[in-house]
């Protein structure tokens, strides 16, 4: 039973995980580019639905709206402003400019809301499913998570596959330069990615901040760099891998915590993720590419 | 005579000799100015810093520039550099007297021991690349802060004492010298400026001799292209782990001379973001530009402290130079006035060369 | 390219350099009259602190509470005023160097040293080599005042030091929950938190009590998810759990606590202050639990409800323990400053010897506690008071 609690309280972790992998793995996928501030998108989602919630009073459908609209403008703009002029450059100097604006937004968020925590409101539920007797207690916010991170999932396989944009976009993964020749405005469907990765991150936000709820402006650094290790590990650019990644980061760390040691963890889910790309140098579901001269 | 000056400024030699002459003028101007008049207690305190930061600049420079591989975990280098270091000056302590030699062996054992690592960490080097390999050097800078900070090691009079986890050293009159999350504390600071620039020296020498051997150009041959290289032959394996080593060796002798720079050192100084900020120099400086590499580390690691006044705002402004800055070096636009002004003041000299 | 970073760089070295002009050597104007009996004198009062990085809300409490007592001092009758300068130093030992040099250069006289631990050790011998006087309001690891090796007699502390947090934490418990099961969560990254956890330990060990679960750590990259540790520590029937931690993660230990419905006694130290003050908590959340902390912002006696109503109505929020140590740091060294009758003619010297021979001597009374005296080795003394959090306010629990 108490193995069912760590099982459960890992897949809602790992759920959380998966949702901003997503985020990560899409922009990679079609942008070829590591975007460092997708935790800090979080950080601003996050206190978007705070300020919505706590300060304006909003019903919580709204906030979530809110924080969903904010965040992916936001993330427009960073992708206009930041990344676009820099297409054609090496992708270290995009991956400085990206560190460069998680820096500026952490920053700015400390100096416009204070660098104090902030609890966040109770806005989804607060109940919690006993089974067994009380034995085994799950929060409807568990099954909120893991849901929710399901349906995204689902959603966005559908999307991908099913529409012309997602067909544009895969398009756009495969050959960036065929892609163009037939037609398809690369700007627009790069723009379109971010704006889905960062509506993601303000889902994930508002889930995360629940399910944790201690708001701070450095509150999606530590969320970003596991879920980056679980895009990575999953196989980068993959949508199954990303949830794969998420989800096994997340119960691997919560079992290694629960039966070996709370004090190496971090040192342990690490080294599963070096053993396991020694086995699989692409990730879990990554594709291999070939090279050709 | 003239054929050593002709040697040493001709097309080939040229960057080399010239990276020498920047590091010797500034080390010669800043004694000088250090000697005669008073300057600021801020600007000595950077200066041997600044040295530890140009060592870990280059010596990523060497696997990020020209071998083509990006690593996010080099902080985990300076840290078994580092506290390698600490032990061993520690240890030796009482029985070196004399501070040059016992910072020469800590930097040296500190060098070594990093370079195992780094002979460790290069299996998966050989085996993965791009953003795969990204993930596992950003994987074992936090294995390796998560191990130090576990880590309980001191002497007494029994010898030398070991815990792992959770610390259970009951040393009698002896001394601790890594207790876990405090790191190590009551280190002799036997770093100074002097040895900051040789170990400089030394880095540029090693660099430079790797990238004009023949293993430099296997090395960016198969960083330009891989498969043509392999095709002619070339042992990519080989001179990949070579580069990884030597960048782990020398990025551990930087950390070695910067723990002795201070009385206390904790493991959580090393992580993530140290990691980025040394990536952040290389890749202001320009990959594998070596003089670039130097003069981009000290601008970037001055610049915060120039910046104090500004108060909160100063870590904002460092952000937006970092954005800005990327933005005007890759811009065309602003590359081709650049290009027009620089040959409209530099016109005389171009014609006379 | 290459060239304008050559010219940015000679530019920013002169810059640096301007420091040589202007650079003092720790202040102490050696004039040779006698001073007036009624001359005003400035002290130069430095102070580093995290201003930005993740540890900024601690640094920002210590310099809004400083600022206060240094502006109320500055404007009262007193001939000795102060010219305050906080430097920050992101709560890194290597930065806390250069913000201590940079205030050194400043012309510092005496200073509240560092805010956080880590940097606090970095600088210590700092201080000492250059005999400037400094009381830390909050930095709690026993290497800012002493080392193994040898004691920094200049170096002192308003805050109580990590060892004693430990040893006061399982005496209380011996002395009231002496037949509780105990489990303790903590950060084991943390100099702060790991010192208290080593100390309670040994100290447990010592007082025969009912340790069940020990090895709840948590670290800074895993300081959201507690459920693992909260069912190890259920399951070991913990029903007393010690939080040597900060009140942010503690919320979340409580809230995760609760929603699993596990309702140990929890039990913090001074780190826990400000959980009630949170924005947004749900103070229902910390009921029953006990903490020991020198100062409670709610306190009815007149110089605590003049220091909050000073600070709420200056930065809007209420103070926490850093920005009460803050304050009497500052007061303590006024205090001192006065009671030696410093002048200009003081010599730096003369100024860091009178000073420690004040503060070893002389009793304090401020927020955090009455009758507070300081041990040659630096250590404060005062009593920490044990308070239980009853109808979301701090009572008595002795």
């Amino acid at each position: 039973m108490t193995f069912l609690t760590y099982l459960i309280s890992g897949l809602a972790l790992g759920s959380v995980y998966a949702i901003i992998a997503l985020g990560y793995t899409m922009v990679y996928g079609i942008a070829k580019m590591l975007n460092f501030a997708h935790g800090d998108i979080i950080m601003v989602g996050g206190y978007a639905a705070f300020f919505a919630f706590s300060k304006f009073g909003m019903p919580a459908p709204v906030c979530i709206l809110a924080a969903i609209i904010i965040c992916t403008i936001l993330g427009v703009i960073i992708e206009r402003l930041a990344y676009k002029p820099l297409r054609q450059a090496s992708s270290l100097s995009v991956l400085i400019t990206a560190i460069g604006v998680s820096y500026f937004l952490q920053n700015g968020a400390q100096l416009l809301f204070g660098s104090d925590t902030k609890i966040f409101p109770v806005m989804l539920t607060d109940g919690s499913l006993k089974l067994f007797g009380g034995q085994l207690v799950i929060s409807y916010l568990t099954l909120i998570t893991i849901a929710t991170c399901l349906l995204i999932m689902v959603g966005l396989t559908l999307f991908i596959n099913k529409t012309k944009i997602g067909k544009a976009m895969r398009a756009c993964a495969e050959d960036k330069g065929a892609a163009q020749l037939m037609g398809i405005n690369i700007d627009t469907t790069i723009s379109i990615t971010f704006a889905i990765g960062s509506g993601l991150a303000a889902i994930a936000a508002i889930l995360l901040c629940s399910t944790y709820p201690s708001l701070s402006p450095t509150l999606g650094s530590m969320p970003g760099i596991k879920a980056f290790t679980a895009a990575v590990f999953g196989g980068i650019g993959s949508i199954p891998g990303a949830l794969l990644g998420g989800l096994l980061l997340g119960v691997i760390e919560n079992l290694t915590k629960a039966y070996i040691s709370t004090q190496l963890s971090d040192a342990i889910v690490f080294t599963v993720l070096i053993v396991v790309l020694l086995i699989k140098p692409t990730g879990l579901l990554g594709k291999k590419e070939n090279v050709k001269v | 005579m003239k054929n050593i000056l002709t040697n040493l400024f001709n097309k080939k030699n040229r960057g080399r000799t010239l990276s020498f002459i920047i590091v010797i003028l500034a080390y010669a101007g800043i004694e000088i100015l250090t000697h005669s008049v008073r300057v600021s207690r801020l600007f000595t305190s950077l200066l041997v810093p600044t040295c530890c930061y140009i060592v870990l600049a280059l010596s990523l420079n060497l696997v990020v520039g020209f071998s083509g591989e990006l690593s996010l975990g080099h902080a985990g280098f300076m840290a078994i550099g580092a506290f390698t270091a600490v032990c061993v000056s520690g240890l030796i302590g009482s029985v070196i007297v004399n501070d040059i030699l016992r910072l020469i062996i800590s930097i040296i054992a500190g060098c070594v021991v990093s370079g195992i690592f780094g002979l460790i960490i290069s299996v998966p080097v050989l085996k993965l690349s791009g953003d795969y390999l990204a993930i596992v050097t950003l994987a074992f800078g936090q294995i390796i802060k998560s191990l130090i900070n576990n880590i309980f090691f001191g002497y007494d009079a029994n010898g030398l004492q070991f815990s792992f986890v959770n610390n259970s050293l009951e040393l009698q009159n002896g001394k601790m010298l890594l207790s876990g999350p405090m790191g190590a504390t009551d280190t002799a600071k036997i770093s100074n400026f002097t040895a900051g620039i040789i170990l400089i020296l030394i880095t540029l020498y090693v660099i430079y001799s790797l990238i004009d051997s023949k293993y430099g150009r296997t090395i960016m041959a198969a960083r330009d292209n891989r498969i043509a290289a392999e095709s002619i032959g070339v042992n990519i394996s080989k001179t990949k782990t070579l580069a990884f080593v030597i960048s782990a060796s020398l990025a551990g002798a930087a950390g070695a001379l910067y723990a002795l720079n201070y009385s206390t050192l904790q493991p959580s100084k090393f992580d993530f973001n140290t990691s980025i900020l040394v990536l952040v120099y290389v890749v202001f400086g320009g990959l594998g530009n070596i003089n670039g590499t130097m003069i981009s580390t000290t601008v970037l690691y001055i610049l915060p402290e120039l910046l104090r006044s500004l108060r909160d705002y100063r870590m904002l402004i460092y952000a937006v130079v970092l954005i800005v800055v990327m933005q005007v070096t890759n811009s065309a636009r602003v590359r081709e006035l650049v290009n027009r002004i620089s040959s409209k003041v530099f016109k005389k000299r171009e014609v006379r060369l | 390219m290459k060239k304008l970073l050559v010219v940015l760089l000679s530019i920013l070295c002169v810059l640096s350099l301007a420091g040589c002009s202007n650079g003092g050597n720790g202040g102490g104007n050696s004039g040779e009259d006698a001073p007036a009996a009624d001359e005003t004198v400035y002290v130069k009062l430095g102070c580093s602190g995290p201003l930005s990085g993740d540890a900024k809300v601690y640094g920002e409490a210590v310099r809004n509470a400083a600022q206060i007592a240094v502006d109320e001092i500055n404007a009262s009758d007193s001939n000795i005023k102060f010219e305050f300068n906080m430097a920050d130093d992101e709560a890194d030992g290597e930065k806390a160097v250069s913000a201590y040099s940079s205030l050194y250069d400043w012309g510092m006289q005496v200073s509240l040293f560092t805010v956080t631990s880590g940097s606090g050790a970095a600088v210590a011998a700092n201080y000492d080599e250059d005999k400037i006087f400094a009381i830390t309001p909050s930095g709690s690891a026993t290497a800012l005042v002493y080392t193994a090796e040898k004691n920094f007699p200049g170096n002192f502390q308003m805050c109580f030091t990590d060892p004693n947090q430990g040893v006061a934490s399982a005496d209380y418990m011996a002395e009231h929950f002496a037949d509780k099961k105990i489990g303790i969560i903590y950060k084991s990254d943390d100099v702060y938190s790991a010192g208290v956890y080593e100390k309670f330990m040994s100290e447990a060990a010592a007082k025969n009590l009912n340790v069940v679960y020990k090895d709840g750590a948590f670290t800074n990259d895993s300081a959201t998810d507690f459920s693992t540790q909260l069912t190890a520590a259920k399951d070991a029937g913990a029903d007393l759990v010690f939080l040597p931690i900060y009140y942010q993660p503690a919320s979340l230990i409580l809230k995760q606590a609760s929603d699993m419905g596990y309702a140990p006694t929890f039990f913090g130290v001074d780190g826990m202050d400000g959980i009630l003050t949170l924005e947004g908590f749900d103070t229902s959340l910390a009921e029953g639990l006990y903490l020991l902390t020198p100062f409670a912002a709610d306190a009815d006696d007149e110089l605590t409800k003049h220091f909050v109503d000073a600070y709420v109505s200056a930065h809007g929020e209420t103070p926490n323990q850093f920005a009460a140590d803050a304050y009497d740091c500052v007061y303590a060294i006024h205090q001192a400053l006065e009671n030696i009758g410093y002048n200009s003619m003081y010599s730096t010297n003369a100024l860091y010897d009178d000073m420690i021979a004040q503060f070893t001597t002389m009793t304090f009374n401020g927020l955090t506690g009455e009758n507070m005296t300081w041990a040659e080795n630096g250590e404060v003394s005062k009593a920490p008071k044990a308070v239980i959090i009853e109808n979301g306010v701090y009572v008595s629990a002795d």
